[in-house]
């Protein structure tokens, strides 16, 4: 089926063209989900009927030439967005039976521009990993394999069931959290394009909490294009969230062709980690030639403080969780445990609510806040934290961009890394330090590595600049005409 | 610094986890793992560095003190495991 293949904007230009109608549109989508949803897992929940609904209102703002620019096509909305009347889970137990009365800012806005939401996806709990496999309502699968074996590869995280969905054709595009990684790393490992936008250009209002001062939403798609078609609907000033920035929305559609002859990108050398994985330094090196082919000067750079970044990292994102998700009482929303007094309740509730990744941060965070160890850990973290803004703004002091791998290696089997956290947190040594100082990351397929899986390269810019990003990543994308398919695929058996 | 059975137990009451006693051993190990991981920030010399706070660097905006939403106790409720009339409701916890 034709569908599969088209971008965002193909696909807006065909529906107005009236050369198929929304509902052809969606209802493909949906079959996609029916007969790959049971084995990818990327859905929590499928909004069949409504997304038809949506879809027929679509053909209907088509017709009288009222459609908004996401009119009929169909996207995946992570399930940390709450959406009005859909349950909204977080991925956890304890959110299981949450039915949100109000609509998030960003899922709001891809409404209004005409979006329709097919279902919530999947998510590491309280987008809180790098594999999708803390979710409480299991592990998302990805949909690519390695070459000559069956293991089950993870979709990488939080926003596995985002990028599985994207990856696999299921959708056309897709909203994603990232903290720490959570778009950029998943996005890698499923072989499709992703942006984190730079802190408070997408409000965090009406999204579940984890991590208040890194939390950023952005978009998945299969090109750089459709991202930034997202990311434009998306993004925009919101009173309700004190955080969110007033800045006009920049035309990154436009951005993503600008090329970058005039440009100066940054090497940052101490990206380059001793046993390096070959094919990720190699596809690194490829992506500095390209730059360089368009008219770029690449340049080495420094940012002295990047092995502190996990470390950093992990003190204050569960010491912002800690606190965040103290309002899971199992009192004003949520799952209860009943207790013989209140103090039993909550913790019952919370014993039983909660997976042990999002324990094990509540404790850390709960110590590393504690009296005593406060400055010890969490003051020591927010200084280490300006230190590493500080190696940003010297480094954007003298470049324009920074390229980057986005993560260590490619996609893992499902039961690998799953023993020791530590060797879990590792996947997002590249992805971190751009969330601890705010600045914009963009993953972009690459290349594949010797075992057929797909590489992302990141792209990293300065505060409010995604225009440049897009740019350096759309001729990234271009010099790599990255073709590959994933082997779980919608429509496959006619293509 | 290496965490202890009764401090594990101890944070975990401050977080309001219930944690089994045969719970405590291995989450004891983890939490030492990632803590004496996290150590390698002794490393840094942060004299004279100021605390970041946010993520976003700009000052945060002023609103006026003025209530801007609400009435509508239904939805607010809607979600809640118990409630007594308008309200939330939870074990007695007074005698």
């Amino acid at each position: 089926m034709m569908f599969f293949d088209l971008s965002i904007a193909q696909a807006a230009a065909g529906l107005r063209a009236r050369e198929f109608s929304a509902r052809e549109l969606v209802g493909a989508h949906l079959e996609a989900v029916a007969a790959l949803n049971p084995r990818l897992n990327a859905f929590i929940t499928v909004t069949e009927d409504h997304a038809r609904a949506r879809a027929d209102a679509a053909d209907a703002a088509l017709a009288r030439g009222e459609a908004g620019p996401l009119a009929g096509i169909p996207i995946a909305m992570k399930d940390l967005f709450c959406t009005e009347g859909v349950r909204t889970t977080a991925g956890s137990r304890i959110l299981a039976d949450f039915v949100p009365p109000y609509e998030s800012t960003v899922s709001g806005n891809l409404v209004r521009d005409g979006a329709v939401v097919v279902g919530k996806a999947n998510l590491d709990e309280f987008a809180m990993g790098s594999s999708n496999i803390t979710s409480a309502f299991g592990p998302v699968q990805n949909p690519w394999t390695r070459l000559g074996s069956n293991a089950v590869l993870v979709p990488g995280g939080s926003s596995g069931g985002s990028a599985a969905a994207v990856a696999a054709r299921m959708v056309m595009g897709a909203t994603g959290t990232d903290t720490g990684g959570s778009i950029r790393q998943p996005a890698a490992f499923c072989g499709i394009a992703g942006i984190k936008p730079t802190y408070g250009r997408c409000s965090r209002w009406g999204v579940v909490a984890f991590a208040s001062s890194l939390d950023q939403a952005g978009s998945f798609g299969r090109s750089v294009a459709d991202c930034a078609i997202l990311l434009g609907s998306m993004a925009g000033f919101d009173p309700r969230d004190s955080t969110s920035v007033d800045r006009p929305v920049p035309d990154y559609v436009g951005a993503c062709g600008r090329g970058v002859r005039g440009l100066r990108i940054g090497v940052p050398r101490e990206y380059r980690m001793d046993g390096m994985n070959p094919d990720v330094e190699r596809l690194w090196q490829e992506g500095l030639g390209w730059l360089r082919a368009a008219g770029a000067t690449i340049v080495d750079v420094s940012l002295p403080h990047t092995k502190y970044g996990l470390a950093t990292y992990y003190i204050v994102a569960p010491a912002e969780a800690s606190s965040n998700l103290a309002r899971y009482d199992g009192v004003r929303y949520g799952a209860r445990e009943d207790g013989v007094d209140l103090i039993d309740l909550y913790e019952r509730t919370r014993a039983a609510g909660f997976g042990d990744e999002v324990k094990r941060r509540i404790m850390i965070g709960t110590y590393v806040l504690s009296a005593g160890y406060y400055d010890a850990y969490y003051l020591k973290a927010q200084k280490v934290r300006a230190l590493l803004l500080k190696d940003f703004n010297d480094a954007f002091a003298s470049v324009d961009a920074l390229l980057t791998p986005t993560a260590p290696t490619g996609a893992f089997a499902q039961g690998e890394k799953m023993d020791d956290p530590i060797a879990m947190y590792l996947n997002d040594v590249f992805t971190v330090p751009a969330s601890m100082a705010g600045v914009p990351g963009m993953s972009v397929p690459a290349g594949l590595d010797a075992q057929g899986l797909p590489l992302g390269l990141q792209v990293i810019g300065r505060p409010f600049d995604e225009e440049t990003v897009f740019a350096v990543a759309g001729v990234i994308e271009a010099a790599a005409s990255f073709e590959a398919r994933p082997a779980v695929l919608a429509g496959k058996e006619s293509g | 610094m290496s965490l202890d059975h009764a401090t594990v137990r101890r944070i975990a009451r401050l977080a309001r986890i219930r944690l089994e006693d045969e719970a405590v051993g291995r989450l004891a190990a983890e939490l030492n793992g990632i803590l004496g991981w996290i150590e390698q920030l002794n490393e840094v010399d942060v004299t004279g560095v100021e605390p970041l706070t946010g993520g976003a660097q700009i000052a945060l905006r002023m609103r006026a003190d003025a209530v801007t939403d609400g009435g509508y106790p239904d939805m607010i409720l809607a979600n809640a495991p118990d409630r007594e009339g308008e309200f939330f409701a939870v074990p007695k916890v007074v005698e």
